[in-house]
């Protein structure tokens, strides 16, 4: 009985990744390896300061060490072949550099982003979105810019930043996520190569939402962004960010880290992400390698910042965006969906760590697993002495598609504060046969019953996500889905 | 409508339904009864196209179309309506949504526009006064923290909104109180029409009186020994089941093998 089942899943119909093609363009790249030279490299190409030289000299040689010592973290439920260091090219620019208008970028470029369904044209001006593109470790164009500098919000990649507001980046690389904190943000530290920076000076409210798209191009190239948002007190800023990736037979390595800094009391920052990397082929062959790392501090009292995201690619995912609740009444949120499908592997959650009074998080994670996908819910929820009156709710609900995919669970409540109260919820459930069944008898064709059900489970996370986004996710969804459930 | 004709049906290993003859003709009302395992929910299946159920011998045919060659959302296009005995939550997905869906696939079926959000809301509102429903359970999720009662009357407001060709009732009086019966068979009444067939599955003879059948049909085993007017479920209900398993023992001994 549950064969047949499985195989009427499975008939839903097949689609290609569409986003599986490779753009022409004249790559200015380094020799793959790892080494004090390349990093030297990266440095001298961007023009950076001694101080920035030194932070990325510093982490490759910790880097080195972590990895003598300790070795790639094997905690995670995940399966992977070792990562060859020496293997990778770190840097990897298309020949043009980052211009002021739409009109001087490479038209090849504009094309693989129409292709790729991102509009950089009037059409997103009009939406009021400022796009800020990264295209193989350079930001390639960035619209709006001149406006949010009216209200003095400097919105420009990471490279660019340094170049002009060296002070600010100074004072906050990390300082969020230090450099010796995981492997991979240890060794994104020493070869980052560029991603967004955001800063929103005090009381002013972002008028628009900042947007940024993500490519990975040339082969064995792992990227490695680098981004920074900070908030000063007041401030209010909503933040996208949204990846894709051509189809490989290698397996490229992205090791980001993004740091989020609520940095004035009431500071808000809203931080989006609808991600798919190329999830390998149904064997598990080829694919992205996601870990990264994020996390935001709330510093400033009753300042707040949420984590958004919809999971769908990569062919391993290693992620927990967290959040650092320092100032008192201070806020953190966490709005999950991550599906695996075929031979993908997440090992993804959170990690709310309470310090202040009164401080409160929210944790809703939806894991959507199907065909051979497994999946695990990592969490940890951490009251520390002084959290008095620190409340937490969890929410952690995995639905599986088929029989062969996997869902766990591992929740980390740790509590130091007798007034702190933390509530853990967890539900598993099937798309029960039933439950379709009856979408069908009703006139609904079995892959919109799907997509209705798994939108369904997923509404109160897609609630959560910017309205732009919110179509592109289910859509999204929707995609990930075809391409055989199992 | 409806063309039964030596209906065999397997679910898994074991033999359910063994030759079922049936006809049901437009605005006819037909009831199924018979004593637990003897298929009566089956033949819903098998109408419905159920997975997991299998055809082994015979036809249906409806509307002179080959039924069986149909998935199961084609043949709810063509005009079939199950009321579940067991109606599934679907949370996530509000019931005003999934009905919209529902009736607009069926009505692109037919040819017919789909209706916007405006326009369905007031059909429904309509049909909701039909089974006593309050407007509020339009935003709640499919039957999620619905009441037995509320489930059976969501499946009539259903089947009011979809306007069903051939509408089969899966044991809709199970679970229900005296007054919940009463709403549902009231609701069930008023879609009766002379181009709408019924075929209403039950244990109990109760419900009969309420929705009124044309024709009775006692399932045992797999088959159906008895056909009658309205009369024989009164009948039935004085002697009980086992008067007919007694009946079907005399005209068929092979029958009451396992």
């Amino acid at each position: 009985m549950a064969e047949s089942q499985t195989t009427d899943l499975q008939k839903l119909a097949d689609s290609e990744y569409k986003y599986g093609f490779v753009t022409d363009i004249e790559a200015d790249a380094a020799p793959p390896g790892l080494n004090e030279d390349v990093v030297r490299l990266i440095s001298a190409k961007k023009n950076e300061p001694e101080w920035l030289l030194e932070f990325r000299l510093k982490a490759l040689r910790r880097f080195f060490e972590m990895l003598e010592s300790e070795g790639e973290p094997t905690w995670a439920k995940i399966d992977h072949p070792s990562i060859d260091y020496q293997n990778i090219i770190y840097y990897s620019a298309p020949k043009r550099k980052t211009i002021d208008s739409l009109d001087e970028v490479d038209p090849e470029l504009l094309r693989t982003y129409e292709k790729l369904g991102i509009s950089l044209t009037e059409q997103k001006r009009l939406q009021g979105i400022a796009v800020d593109a990264v295209f193989d470790s350079v930001s390639v164009a960035t619209t709006f810019k001149a406006e949010l500098e009216k209200h003095g919000i400097i919105f420009c990649s990471f490279s660019e930043a340094v170049e002009r507001c060296p002070e600010i980046v100074r004072k906050y690389l990390g300082s969020v996520v230090p450099y010796s904190d995981n492997l991979f943000a240890t060794l994104n530290s020493a070869v980052f190569s560029d991603g967004s920076f955001a800063y929103i000076p005090k009381g002013v409210r972002c008028p628009m939402e900042l947007s940024t798209y993500f490519r990975i191009n040339a082969a064995k190239t792992g990227q490695f962004e680098r981004t920074l948002v900070i908030a000063e007190e007041g401030a209010y800023v909503s933040y996208l960010e949204g990846c894709t990736a051509p189809m490989r037979d290698e397996n490229q390595l992205h090791a980001a880290v993004v740091e989020l800094v609520a940095a004035g009391d009431d500071a808000t920052i809203k931080y989006s992400t609808v991600q798919n990397w190329y999830p390998g082929d149904k064997n598990g062959v080829g694919g992205i390698y996601n870990f990264v790392t994020k996390r935001g501090a709330c510093r400033g009292k009753r300042s707040k910042i949420s984590w958004t995201q919809v999971e769908t690619g990569s062919a391993i995912t290693w992620k927990y965006p967290s959040c650092l609740l320092i100032g008192d009444d201070s806020v953190g949120e966490f709005y999950s969906v991550a599906m695996t499908n075929n031979r993908q592997q997440a090992d993804t959650g959170t990690k709310m760590i309470h310090i202040g009074s009164n401080t409160r998080s929210t944790i809703v994670s939806k894991g959507i697993s199907a065909g051979h996908g497994q999946q695990s819910y990592r969490g940890l929820v951490r009251m520390g002495p002084r959290a008095r009156g620190a409340r937490n709710h969890s929410q952690c609900d995995s639905l599986l598609l088929g029989d062969k995919c996997g869902a766990h669970t591992f929740p980390y409540l740790e509590v130091r504060n007798a007034s702190a109260t933390v509530e853990h919820e967890a539900t598993t459930s099937k798309i029960g046969e039933d439950q379709l069944f009856y979408c069908r008898q009703r006139g609904i064709s079995e892959e919109d019953a799907v997509s209705m059900i798994v939108n369904g489970f997923c509404k109160e996370v897609l609630r959560e996500l910017p309205m732009e986004f919110a179509v592109e996710a289910q859509n999204l969804l929707g995609l990930s889905l075809e391409g055989s459930v199992g | 409508m409806l063309q039964i004709k030596d209906l065999h049906a397997r679910a898994g290993d074991a033999e359910i339904l063994k030759g079922i003859d049936l006809s049901v003709r437009a605005g006819e009302v037909h009831a199924i009864m018979g004593p637990n395992g003897s298929g009566k929910s089956t033949v819903a299946n098998v109408l419905a196209g159920r997975p997991g159920v299998e055809v082994t011998r015979g036809s249906v045919r409806f509307e002179g179309e080959d039924l069986l060659a149909f998935a199961p959302e084609e043949r709810a296009r063509m005009g079939i309506f199950l009321a579940f005995q067991y109606p599934v939550e679907i949370p996530g997905i509000a019931n005003s949504y999934f009905l919209k869906a529902a009736l607009n696939a069926i009505r692109s079926h037919r040819g017919e526009e789909e209706l916007d959000a405006m326009d369905f809301l007031a059909v429904v509102r309509e049909k909701m006064k039909l089974v006593e429903m309050d407007e509020r359970f339009m935003s709640r999720s499919v039957n999620e923290g619905f009441s037995g009662g509320e489930k059976k009357r969501n499946e009539i407001l259903q089947m009011a909104v979809l306007e069903p060709r051939l509408a089969i009732l899966d044991e809709t009086d199970s679970g229900l109180d005296i007054d919940a019966l009463r709403t549902v068979a009231y609701g069930v009444n008023s879609l009766r029409s002379p181009d709408r067939s019924m075929i209403v599955i039950t244990h109990y003879q109760r419900l009969l009186d309420y929705i009124v059948p044309d024709f009775v049909h006692v399932l045992a085993d797999g088959r159906i020994v008895r056909s009658g007017g309205k009369e024989l479920a009164l009948e039935l209900e004085e002697k009980g089941y086992s008067w007919i398993a007694g009946e079907t023992e005399a005209l068929a001994p092979e029958a009451v093998a396992p």
